[in-house]
């Protein structure tokens, strides 16, 4: 009788493992692990993988669409989102060289680029929001809309003679081998990992995304917290849209086509749960440093695209079943709201 | 003592050294579209057949999975960290790859274009797979070839302001000369749509009744024309010539419709960017306005002022090879 009963003075805990076992067991430590195992294969498999500057152009693999995937995270933490930001990327891109064929300079293109991202977040933040409609549904729209417009106005053709001021985005470099891409998508990973994982409007986005009307009986403006999520994705894909602008120095209808799969790969892979509620900026970093270091890793030993969509594709299924089948989905856990 | 044998194992991995480097393959990439395109297959089944007859020659057939210029530069950037020696490019974009390719050839890496260009500052030099003086000058002589009695014959273009395919029949106009049989009765245009064009080819048989043959120097073209001289039952009176493709075109061949047609040969056209760019990377030759560059059985090419060269005149299909061709593209 007595050997059931709990003694007096001991502790019962809240939690059924410690602090050491729960970094261990989250999922950034799994992408921790799977990007050294893919760093440590890549320098063995080519000579040629372990060099600054080699390494420096593998991160233009990734740097448009990891800054896109940022934005997005939130999106989809709060439950929503956006497959339009390829296209808004061409449409950007697209007024950018409307503007250009007017003699805009530098700064005049920069503000084009963000203000037509905004404007297209608007619109479908708009729809979302003021209609009531789901995202995914808007945004299959305005995907093929933005697009249709890029289309329209270039047809078969491409603007270029983008001037050389405007080329230092997307070709240069800040300091060493660290380009001004990397620059700013570090700078950008750092000022989103604050805003989600420290700021009320953080914590509200997984609010929302858990239960939006518990949310909204709580005292959360959800809409106008949606809607400035829609925005900061369009200005997110603004932002792409110059610096891809920039290193290509030209402009075609087809820029950016399939970005907004690659983006919400990254999400998932960096374990933003695709229903909402759960996830983590660290997270997404590691998946867009994993993305590129594959697809870089095996550009190096020529093997040929398809191959690599294969491998992506299989990596994610991996990455993301492989610790449910073996360790039983309870135990690695993807981030919880902090 | 010690010296002696000290400066004779230097030499000899100085020799080893050497050797090593002579054994080095000149690696090229043969950078395509798109993969999974008949055409750019049979073009790396041509590269593959340069780097045997020039030996030593490691091909690196690559490409991304969908025809975009931001896919290309990825792979771009993959082959100048593996310091490869060439790149042999068909471009998506004819302006948004140079910035790569600038990149590769300020590493010393040897770039050229063929198929589709890219623009001068982003190459050394380009391969058109022929030139419009060529064409021209064949699709009448696959007509004349066919009618050494001579005869009447029509043409079927695409639109009347097409430029591609004004600027072949001027060309062909100005080799007329060449053969005193053959009266070019007439131009008519199908607008490349495969409707008016058969209505057209229609109109042409009840017009001329002594027509012997069609040239149709437009890919749709050339099908409607041939249905339209079969649907009329004229096999064998009218012959349907020019330039076409040989998927579409295999039908018209095997029915007589059309004893033969022209287009580029993608083997010929990736082996001789595989050779040109072995030639230029090995530094056997160099990439300047009028410079003259061997590419093994396809002859030479010479440059012109924008440093670029036309690789042959179309290639002839017929009943002897369009079997063979009608899977490729």
């Amino acid at each position: 009788m007595s050997a059931t009963e709990t003694s007096p003075g001991r502790v019962i805990p809240d939690r059924l493992t410690g602090p050491a076992a729960r970094v261990l067991r989250s999922w950034e430590t799994l992408l921790v692990a799977v990007a050294v195992a893919i760093f440590t294969f890549n320098s063995f498999a080519s000579p040629y993988f372990l060099d600054p500057w080699n390494l420096s152009d593998a991160t233009f693999n990734f740097t448009e669409k990891a800054m896109i995937a940022l934005a997005m995270a939130l999106l989809v933490i709060a439950g929503e989102i956006d497959l339009s930001v390829g296209a808004i990327v061409a449409l950007a891109s697209t007024a950018m060289g409307y503007a250009l064929q007017f003699g805009a300079d530098t700064p005049l293109l920069v503000a084009i680029g963000l203000g037509v991202g905004l404007t297209c977040g608007a619109v479908n933040g708009l729809l979302v929001t003021r209609m009531g409609l789901p995202s995914i549904v808007v945004t299959i729209g305005t995907m093929s809309l933005f697009r249709g417009i890029a289309y329209i106005v270039l047809g078969d053709t491409a603007f270029n003679g983008y001037p050389e001021s405007f080329a230092w985005f997307g070709q240069g470099y800040v300091a060493w081998v660290f380009s001004f891409e990397l620059v700013l998508f570090a700078g950008l990973a750092a000022l989103y990992a604050i805003v989600l994982h420290l700021t009320n409007f953080g914590r509200r986005l997984y609010a929302i995304g858990n239960n939006p009307t518990a949310a909204a009986f709580s005292g959360i403006r959800v809409e106008r917290t949606r809607m400035a999520l829609f925005l900061l994705t369009g200005l997110m894909s603004g932002i792409a849209s110059i610096c891809l602008t920039s290193r290509l120095g030209s402009t075609r209808p087809s820029i950016g086509t399939g970005m907004e799969l690659e983006a919400i790969t990254m999400v998932v892979l960096g374990g933003v749960a695709i229903t909402g509620g759960s996830g983590s900026i660290l997270g997404v970093v590691l998946a867009a440093l994993i993305m590129g270091l594959v697809t870089f890793g095996l550009g190096l030993l020529n093997v040929p695209g398809i191959v690599m969509s294969i491998f992506v594709g299989g990596l994610l299924i991996a990455v993301i079943a492989l610790p449910k089948l073996f360790l039983g989905g309870s135990r690695w856990r993807r981030s919880p709201s902090r | 003592m010690r010296k002696f044998l000290a400066s004779c194992t230097i030499l000899a991995v100085s020799l080893i050294g050497s050797a090593a480097m002579a054994d080095q393959p000149v690696r090229i990439a043969l950078l395509v579209k798109s993969l999974g395109n008949g055409f750019f297959e049979a073009a790396n089944r041509g590269a593959q057949q340069a780097a045997k007859e020039l030996g030593n020659v490691e091909i690196i057939y690559t490409g991304p999975t969908s025809t975009t210029a931001e896919g290309q530069i990825e792979i771009i950037n993959a082959l100048i960290a593996q310091k490869v020696d060439a790149i042999a490019i068909s471009a998506n974009d004819p302006n948004a790859v140079v910035p790569a390719l600038k990149k590769a050839m300020q590493r010393g890496i040897t770039v050229i274009s063929w198929d589709s260009g890219v623009a001068p500052e982003g190459r050394q030099m380009h391969l058109s797979p022929s030139s419009n003086a060529l064409i021209g000058q064949t699709i009448i002589k696959l007509a004349a070839d066919e009618l050494p009695e001579g005869g009447e014959v029509a043409v079927l273009s695409a639109t009347s302001t097409s430029t591609n395919q004004n600027v072949w029949i001027g060309e062909m106009n100005k080799v007329k000369g060449n053969y005193p049989n053959i009266k070019v009765v007439t131009t008519v245009y199908g607008d490349d749509l495969a409707d008016k064009s058969y209505r057209e080819t229609q109109g042409l048989l009840q017009t001329y009744p002594d027509l012997k043959a069609i040239i149709a120097p437009t890919s749709v073209g050339i099908v409607a024309a041939a249905q339209a001289v079969s649907d009329a039952g004229k096999i064998g009176k009218v012959n349907v010539t020019g330039l076409g493709l040989p998927s579409e075109m295999a039908g018209a061949v095997e029915s007589g419709a059309s004893k033969s047609f022209a287009i580029w040969n993608p083997v010929d056209l990736g082996y001789s960017a595989a050779y040109l760019a072995y030639e230029l990377a090995a530094k056997k030759a160099q990439a300047t306005p009028g410079g003259k560059i061997p590419m093994g059985r396809m002859g030479t090419a010479t440059l012109d002022q924008n440093r670029e060269a036309a690789m042959a005149e179309p290639f002839k299909y017929d009943k002897s090879n369009i079997a063979e061709f009608k899977s490729v593209f």
